[in-house]
């Protein structure tokens, strides 16, 4: 018990940040399960991060509801720039959305109250470690059970074609505009929790480099089932940690771990234990029956 | 009356692909639609089911004009459809691709599905779908795209029936199929005529269409140039004309 509590008191810090960041990852896996790519994400969670750090400092808010403000305003700020982008396709739909991103990050630079370039210092830490593990552990079964409702097949036929899926009488429109909606909510909750993590926040926590980031999580992990962001997450938080004794050559490493994932399960690390099963199916000639 | 178009028109730059046609399709009933290639058959099944709009004439559906209604809209008033060349969603269980079909049937599920259920009703019905268009409960959790071209046909059916549709609309159903599937075809939609659907079918091979259908509506250049019974039809010097070219070329 005491070797338990050790390494959670030793690694407290990174165990939170791998948890948040588990966190933003699902709440992209969300629009990219509906075959949508967005990078708007990290903007997302500068606004829950901002919106909830200030009302704490100014108006005293309540820590709980602070953080619903800070998600409910990214969810409000996406509807009408949801409604917007997903005019827009592929590529265009990802530059459009990071676009935005820089355009919440300029602001943040020139508004007065949100602190400029400088951010805001001094947030009280009120984040706790088993707060972060209930909201992944809520978000991460809610999204695992919707895959079976409704709304998750709707979600499931747009990626797969957006034509068919209209003459099934699925408002194609509508159900991309909820899912980048419901992705943005969990995106500002995660930037809540992660505000009152840090001590400070800055513009430049929630740039492009954070919305590219937030993205490869949930790539490499995979998008197949919601196992696929943790995982990702875990991993890409956690590799400058493991690679430390590599000292000056651990971009590289982490570089070529990241570009191997691509190359060999493109569908991400989840697949793994796929792959190993058809493999060994073929070798017995039985790919036909699995 | 269950369709009925009227002057219905769509161009594409210069290119008038459907001119100024009417349609009128009584309940219960199975309407052929056939036409050269390029003759505007499927541009006109695209207008009917909303995935095009019309740029001049009316459709009214069940007697609502629903002539700027887009397909989704369509889809929830009864109007289902299969695609030319199939188009099932490949990625995902056959049994998926039904439930999807019946997106429109099912209420919002996710707060109920939060709680793990047995076998939900929506799945013995699709279970139920599957068999009786002939694709059997054991390929239910295959994926779509990987099943053969015929079954992909047949799962497409199925995925249309499942939104209990009233006009059921077939883009060239028995295209790839045997001569035993089609019979087995021709017998699905006379099964499903009985039980009160009303349907509309493109295709090629004449015997499906002459045995099936109580009408028979061609097209050529965009245009309407017969709607008679199938008999009638096979007469027709002008059908004749637009099949084999004038008597005087040939």
């Amino acid at each position: 018990m005491d070797v338990v509590l050790d390494f959670l008191r030793t690694y407290a810090t990174a165990i939170a940040v791998i948890g948040i960041s588990a966190l933003l990852a699902l709440s992209v896996w969300l629009t990219l399960y509906a075959g949508q790519l967005t990078l708007g994400n990290a903007a997302f969670m500068g606004v829950g991060a901002y919106v909830s750090a200030l009302l704490g400092r100014h108006l005293d808010t309540p820590f709980p509801l602070a953080l619903l403000a800070g998600a409910i305003t990214a969810g409000i700020v996406a509807v009408p720039l949801g409604v917007t982008v997903f005019r827009l396709r592929g590529v265009y739909l990802a530059i459009a959305t990071l676009a935005f991103g820089e355009v919440v990050r300029v602001i943040l630079l020139a508004t007065p109250i949100t602190g400029k370039g400088q951010g805001l210092n001094g947030i009280p830490p009120k984040t706790e470690l088993w707060q972060i593990y209930l909201s992944l552990a809520v978000v991460a079964y809610v999204l695992w059970r919707v895959q079976g409702s409704t709304v998750g097949r709707a979600w499931a036929a747009i990626r797969e074609d957006e034509l068919a899926s209209a003459s099934q009488g699925i408002d194609v429109g509508r159900f991309k505009l909820a899912a980048f909606v419901i992705g943005a909510l969990i995106a500002g909750w995660s930037g809540g929790l992660s505000a009152h993590l840090t001590f400070s926040i800055d513009p430049s926590d929630f740039g492009f480099s954070k919305a590219v980031q937030i993205l490869v999580f949930a790539i490499v992990g995979g998008i197949p089932n919601v196992l696929g962001p943790i995982v990702g997450a875990a991993l890409f938080t956690a590799l400058p940690e493991i690679l430390r004794p590599l000292k000056d050559y651990r971009d590289i490493f982490q570089g070529l771990i990241l570009l191997g994932v691509i190359v060999f399960l493109p569908r991400g690390l989840v697949t793994f234990l796929d792959v190993r099963r058809t493999r060994k199916l073929e070798q017995i000639g039985a790919a036909d029956v699995a | 009356m269950l369709l009925e178009t009227a002057g219905l028109t769509k161009r594409f730059g210069g290119v008038t692909a459907v001119n100024a046609v009417d349609l009128a399709v009584d309940e219960r009933t199975t309407l052929g639609l056939i036409g050269p290639n390029g003759a505007g058959k499927t541009t006109l099944i695209n207008l009917v089911s909303g995935v095009l709009v019309a740029d001049e004439g009316t459709i009214r559906f069940a007697g609502a004009d629903v002539t700027r209604e887009r397909a989704h809209r369509l889809a929830a008033r009864g109007i289902a459809r299969t695609f030319q060349g199939v188009r099932v969603f490949k990625g995902l269980s056959a049994l998926d691709n039904v439930l999807i079909g019946a997106h429109t049937q099912l209420r919002p599920d996710v707060l109920t599905r939060l709680v793990p259920s047995r076998r939900p009703a929506e799945t013995v019905d699709a279970l139920a779908l599957l068999e009786r268009v002939g694709l059997g409960r054991a390929r239910a959790h295959a994926l779509a795209g990987e099943l053969p071209y015929g079954d992909q046909r047949r799962l497409e059916i199925a995925r249309a029936l499942a939104s209990r549709p009233r006009l059921l609309i077939l883009d060239e159903p028995a295209a790839g199929m045997n001569a035993t599937e089609s019979a087995a075809l021709r017998g699905l939609m006379r099964s499903l005529v009985a039980e009160g659907l009303t349907i509309i079918l493109i295709e090629h091979d004449v015997r499906l269409v002459m045995g099936a259908c109580d009408r028979v509506v061609v097209l050529n250049f965009g245009r309407k140039i017969a709607d008679a019974a199938p008999a009638e039809i096979q007469r027709d010097p002008v059908v004749r004309e637009a099949y084999l070219g004038s008597e005087d070329a040939a």
